[in-house]
């Protein structure tokens, strides 16, 4: 849907920002921006340097990962700085001061602190315990027991502290009575820390100080790579949201206008829209009629005129005349309530899916449970003492503690979600990825997912190009789609100055003899309009037809071939006429479509499709694709989709290509057989480290080089993603 | 033995230190944004003439 579909109103000079200025100390304002598209050195460069220059700026720096520009200086002008960073070729929008204070970033920053105490740790009681355990002969009682005991007043404290995340969510899983790798992970420290004290007091051989820190080492980084992944998904999230924080003009009973957010609105404001504006609520026309681009409401692509009085829907773009909107509804309430009830029943689909990790625990944790309870009982029952029973128990506690496990889904998705990310596809939940490997069918939106979205001029050359020169002159001053893809056929040149729009007719300029004219059939006179949507005349001239068509997307067919020959479904929902249906599907070579489905129809379709347990990708970008999207087992949405879209897809594509589609779907697959392997590797270790263990064989060099082993291992496994995929 | 002690305690210092370093460059936020400090090296200063 191009620029227009993605912009809503954007805040200019005139507007006044001045609320989103926030005091930072001694006498100096700041204002944050959100920008987007800034990706290299380059931009930042080119962003610092060009904000530095806007007068009373002190200070700028981006943040690259987040998108964040914080601009400090005196007697800021937030409407310039917007405007010079958007001149720089950067959509930029003022970031919500609410959204400031966010808890995954301290979480985040919590779990590397964790981290890092838990890694200073492990060397140090390693460098400790090693010794005892190579040289131990050497050492004399006392010595050792020394050892033992500076080890533990390290490891101690480092483990209490960099292991609360796994206690808070053990604890978290206890209260809701759920089985939680975190569960058996925390008590297996504890007990680890507990017996190593009492071993050392009692003058024992075995600590396993070492063991229980790097343990919370290991399996802090696989908490820290996910959180990464999350938080990555979350501030795309936040950016979307930021960059739909949408502005609107607000006209107050005494005539004054006024920027607010679009979420302030309440029914009965007057809102005023100009050319290029979204209609952020629902409302009627109050002063007089125009065009309006329905495409992100109802998926048609050409521009409809609509009378004064009309009731307009959220999402529907202003092409004519600058109008006056009434509000009869809230932001929240302004989508249509079918849509929003489809999405929350989505969402509701969607939560109901448990990740491999959660099922390999719900199987994994009363397993090893039972087990050691049996051979604490086993070795009761062969006459040991209880000391050396519990012992034995523990050890399995210890020696099952699912570290690898830990670590086997993170470690993938980190590699495969950027892999994925570098071919121009942005992952927003690593669950996404395991739903992906399980898609049997993808449905297809057509209109800007398969097709590119705006009208192309079809059949130009038959066109005089001086004709097509003049009317050009005329279609550069507007900003219709229709005439924008008239002056994109005609290439670059001047616009003509003295151009009179009229509403729902068309332009023209001169009198006379000269007067010309570009619009619609009647307004031009034209006789037999046909299929031909746009006309030129001058004078008295026989008018000339330009007719459009919605071009499909180059990699469109090579897509469709790929996915059938990865053995899937492929099928076309459109609301769009079946003529044009036939011809969009005819193309890109799928035979299996539909036309002239209503937005409630296709996530209908798509409920019926789960229902009948056919795992589903949804491709779609329009309004109208949102609650399909949501309902669909997993969903992509292209970056020129409507805001919603973006919001209820699991992946968004960032270029224009299709063929990333493809690649996600390899990725994904290749990341489960991953995540299975290492599953197998981590349960592989398992089962012989465990007889040894119920045997009492396991020494704590035994269980620390196992264990350091395993997660290597599984990593190193992981990393096989990255390489591959050359294309 | 009083060598062993001293090996230990510097031991401990030393990565205390490190671990220091490290807290300290969490809190000042070194780690906020990698990816653009990974660029930013690439970025020419300002040629002053």
């Amino acid at each position: 849907m191009g620029a227009i579909g993605l912009s809503g109103f954007r805040p200019e000079l005139a507007d006044d920002l001045s609320r989103y200025l926030k005091n930072s100390g001694a006498g100096e304002e700041r204002f944050d921006v959100m920008v987007k598209g800034a990706r290299c050195a380059g931009c930042i460069a080119k962003i610092e340097r060009g904000v530095k220059a806007v007068p009373g700026v002190r200070d700028g720096r981006l943040n690259l990962s987040t998108g964040k520009l914080v601009v400090t200086g005196r007697n800021l002008r937030p409407e310039t700085i917007l405007r010079y960073v958007r001149d720089l070729g950067y959509d930029a929008q003022p970031f919500d001061a609410g959204e400031m204070l966010d808890a995954g970033d301290r979480e985040g920053r919590f779990l590397l602190r964790c981290l890092a105490v838990a890694g200073f740790a492990t060397v140090f009681t390693m460098g400790l315990t090693d010794a005892i355990w190579y040289g131990g002969g050497d050492l004399g009682g006392e010595a050792r027991r020394n050892f033992f005991w500076l080890a533990g007043a390290v490891a101690v404290p480092a483990t209490l502290y960099s292991a609360q995340p796994f206690f808070r969510a053990a604890w978290r899983s206890i209260r809701a009575a759920r089985a939680g790798m975190d569960v058996p992970i925390s008590l297996a420290l504890l007990l680890s820390l507990g017996m190593s004290i009492y071993q050392t007091a009692t003058g024992g051989a075995h600590t396993y100080f070492d063991a229980s820190v790097m343990l919370t080492f290991l399996l802090l980084i696989g908490r820290y790579l996910d959180h990464r992944l999350r938080d990555r998904a979350r501030g795309a999230a936040r950016h979307l949201l930021a960059m739909q924080t949408l502005l609107v003009r607000r006209r107050a009973p005494d005539g004054t206008i006024q920027t607010v957010p679009a979420r302030e609105l309440e029914p009965g404001d007057m809102v005023m829209l100009a050319s290029g504006d979204r209609a952020p609520v629902n409302g009627v026309l109050a002063d007089r009629g125009t065009e309006l681009d329905l495409s992100l409401v109802t998926g048609e692509v050409l521009p409809q005129a609509v009378a004064q009085g009309a009731v307009i829907q959220a999402g529907s773009v202003v092409t004519g005349m600058p109008v006056m909107l009434r509000t009869t509804a809230r932001v929240e309430d302004s989508l249509i309530a079918d849509l929003a009830r489809l999405l929350e029943a989505g969402q509701q689909v969607r939560n109901r899916y448990v990740r491999l990790a959660d099922r390999a625990a719900r199987a994994y944790v009363p397993g090893v449970f039972i087990l050691s309870v049996l051979v604490m009982a086993g070795w009761l029952i062969a006459g040991a003492p209880l000391a050396s029973a519990v012992t034995s128990a523990i050890t399995i506690l210890i020696i099952t503690c699912p570290c690898a496990l830990g670590l086997a889904v993170p470690a993938v998705q980190v590699v495969a979600t950027g892999r994925l990310f570098r071919k121009g596809v942005f992952v927003k939940s690593g669950d996404a990825l395991e739903r992906l490997a399980q898609v049997e069918k993808v449905v297809f939106d057509k209109t800007g997912t398969l097709t590119m979205g705006n009208p192309v001029l079809c059949e130009g050359e038959q066109i005089a190009p001086e004709i097509l020169q003049r009317a050009a002159r005329l279609a550069r001053a507007s900003r219709h789609p229709l005439a924008s893809a008239l002056a994109e056929a005609a290439g670059p040149g001047e616009a003509a100055g003295d151009v009179r729009e009229v509403a729902g007719s068309g332009l023209e300029r001169g009198v006379g003899a000269n007067l010309e004219r570009l619009g619609n059939a009647d307004w031009c006179g034209a006789d037999n309009p046909g299929a031909v949507q746009l006309w030129y005349r001058r004078g008295t001239e026989a008018p000339v037809g330009f007719c459009f068509e919605d071009r499909i997307r180059p990699d469109a067919k090579a897509l469709v071939r790929d996915l059938e020959a990865k053995g899937l479904l492929v099928e076309m929902l459109t609301g769009d006429v079946p003529l044009i249906a036939a011809r969009i599907a005819g193309e890109a070579g799928i035979t299996d479509w539909h036309a002239a489905v209503r937005p409630e129809q296709k996530a209908r379709h798509l409920e019926a499709l789960a229902k009948s347990k056919i795992r589903t990708l949804m491709v779609g970008d329009g309004l109208n694709d949102a609650a399909a999207l949501a309902m669909a087992h997993v969903s992509i949405a292209p970056g020129t989709a409507a805001d919603i879209s973006q919001k209820a897809a699991d992946m968004i594509l960032r270029g224009g290509d299709l063929m990333p589609i493809a690649e996600a779907i390899t990725v994904a697959r290749k990341a489960r057989r991953l995540v299975l392997e290492n599953f197998a590797l981590a349960l592989a270790y398992n089962l012989t480290a465990i007889p040894l263990a119920a045997l009492g064989m396991v020494t704590p060099l035994i269980a620390a080089a196992t264990m350091a082993g395993s997660s290597l291992l599984v990593t190193l496994n992981a990393l096989r993603l990255m390489g591959g995929g050359k294309s | 033995m009083t060598g062993i002690a001293l090996l230990i305690a510097s031991a401990l210092l030393v990565g205390l230190g490190a671990l220091g370093c490290l807290l300290w460059a969490l809190s000042t936020g070194q780690y906020d944004d990698l990816e653009g400090d990974a660029q930013r090296i690439l970025i020419d200063p300002p040629e002053d003439q």
